[in-house]
């Protein structure tokens, strides 16, 4: 439900080996939230995100998160380079569960046509990925982490190395999801104009701690 | 050709040896694993060796060289940058047991150009069933893992993150890759069963962009070299690994072709 606690940090602590990444961080996420997550490169933005989707471990400290709520995510990183040999929609396709019925496999159609729809690309979905542009890929990313109908999506560092329209054009597309179906909305980003222009509030990343901030309080310094 | 017993099996076993290693290959391709691909059949030449030097079948003793090799690189770091270093050092020492082996062993010269080279002629039924029985553990493999294998085969980044098990679906995969290159070995034989299994995947790569059309493409590119070979190595006693390999080479050719003719167009 809308405004409600779906992640909550207490005093949550992780270390790689000797190095401190965050020590004893508090924050809370809140249902249908557009948050931007900000701070230098090697800060733990992605470190954190993996620590949510459970690819991390952390080292100390609780990460509390609403059971019923699932995570689309889009990683910072991605291996596809321009001989990649999947279209955008089989590409999509590779988040779908395997299923030998036929009423299930109609269904699946049924899913997929709709989130072309939504983001965009039905009438690129007969592009080989590996030919596509950057904002192309990247809504490729953000259709096939919606495939499972999540509440939550993370995008990390999606709109780097795009241009401004484009970029824009994707944010328009996430604000829009996160309007008019709830979804939660976590971003990472070195984008001072885009975190003042789409986001409600922002988790700072300095000196091994996470500070919440109001979109006010957000200042061009943090990105630099 | 058909009259022939050995011919009737030749044929019967290449079919599902093109099947295995062209629906096998389709993922050895995506997974960037050609190269390990032709390590393990240097493997499997010294594991063959050694399953005749001990009185095993070759066959068997492919199998496990080839198996406990896989397992080992599939516990080893994910990087395939540094598989890549580390293996190619193995491969050489490989292919030196395989000729140690071979001259411990009592048998005939004749017998090891049958592993490195493949042969069509002295393929017993007994060997075609238990090719055709491997072949299926490969199929049924690939049926149960198919849709997780392709995600982490397609998009590894994008199976880890959706919470995929990667690291059990990778050894499932080396599993078969082992399995593929010791039965796909015993009709092209060791040294050039990796172009059974890159060329047909890496060819379909440049002609069509879904899972199953790759599939598909792959199996068909490796079946119609299979049964060319075997029916003009039948007529000109000339060996079925030269046809099958310029089968493939030249399809991989014309394939790149298209690709880039059609990328100007
Ligand atoms: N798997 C890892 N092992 C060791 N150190 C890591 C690992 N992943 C990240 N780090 C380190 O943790 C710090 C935070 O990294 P990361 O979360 O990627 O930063 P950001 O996403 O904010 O740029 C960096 O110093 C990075 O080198
Ligand atoms: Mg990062």
């Amino acid at each position: 439900m809308k405004g409600q606690l779906v992640i909550e940090a207490k005093n949550l602590t992780k270390r790689f080996g000797k190095q401190l990444v965050f020590k004893d961080v508090n924050f809370k996420i809140n249902d249908g939230e557009f948050i931007s997550l900000v701070g230098p490169n090697g800060s733990g933005k992605t470190t954190l995100v993996k620590i949510i989707m459970g690819m991390e471990k952390k080292t100390d400290g609780e990460l509390l998160m609403d059971k019923s709520q699932t995570v689309g995510y889009v990683p910072q990183f991605r291996n596809v380079d321009l001989d990649y040999p999947l279209d955008i929609e089989s590409f999509v396709r590779l988040n779908l569960k395997f299923t030998m019925n036929p009423k299930k496999r109609a269904e699946n159609n049924v899913i997929i046509k709709q989130i072309l729809e939504k983001t965009r690309l039905t009438h690129l979905r007969k592009r080989p990925l590996g030919l596509a542009s950057g904002g192309e890929k990247q809504k490729a990313y953000l259709a096939q982490a919606l495939l499972n109908d999540p509440q939550i999506l993370i995008l990390d560092e999606s709109t780097a190395s795009l241009d401004v329209e484009v970029k824009m054009q994707l944010m328009d597309l996430v604000q829009e999801l996160n309007q008019k179906y709830n979804l939660t909305v976590i971003f990472i980003t070195h984008d001072y104009d885009l975190t003042k222009k789409y986001t409600h509030r922002a988790l700072f990343f300095e000196n091994n701690t996470i500070k919440p901030i109001s979109v006010d309080e957000i200042s061009e310094a943090m990105f630099e | 050709m058909f009259g022939y017993e050995f011919m009737r099996e030749a044929f019967i076993a290449s079919t599902f040896i093109a099947i295995t290693a062209g629906l096998v290959g389709v993922f050895v391709v995506s997974r960037n694993m050609s190269f390990l691909s032709h390590t393990l059949s240097e493997i499997g030449f010294a594991g063959a060796s050694f399953g005749i030097l001990i009185g095993i079948s070759p066959l068997a003793g492919m199998i496990l060289f080839t198996m406990v090799s896989s397992v080992a690189v599939g516990s080893l770091s994910s990087e395939s940058s540094r598989r890549e270093a580390s293996i190619s050092a193995i491969s050489s020492l490989f292919i030196g047991l395989g000729i140690l082996f071979l001259s411990l062993s009592s048998e005939s010269s004749s017998y090891a150009t049958n592993i490195l080279f493949g042969s069509i002629v002295g393929i017993s039924s007994k060997e075609v069933h238990q090719l055709m029985i491997l072949a299926l553990v490969v199929i049924v493999i690939f049926i149960v893992f198919y849709k997780p294998l392709a995600f982490d085969s397609f998009d590894h980044i994008g199976a880890r993150s959706a919470g995929l098990p990667t690291r059990m679906l990778s050894i499932a995969f080396l599993v078969t890759l082992a399995l593929s290159v010791s039965i796909g070995a015993q009709i092209v034989g060791s040294l050039l069963v990796f172009i059974l299994l890159t060329l047909p995947g890496a060819t379909a790569k440049y002609l069509v962009h879904s899972v199953p059309k790759l599939i598909m493409v792959s199996v068909g590119l490796s079946l119609a070299g299979v049964w060319l070979g075997l029916y003009l190595a039948f007529v000109t006693n000339w060996p079925v690994t030269f046809f099958i390999s310029a089968f493939e080479v030249i399809a991989y050719f014309l394939g790149l072709t298209y690709k880039n003719w059609k990328l100007n167009h």
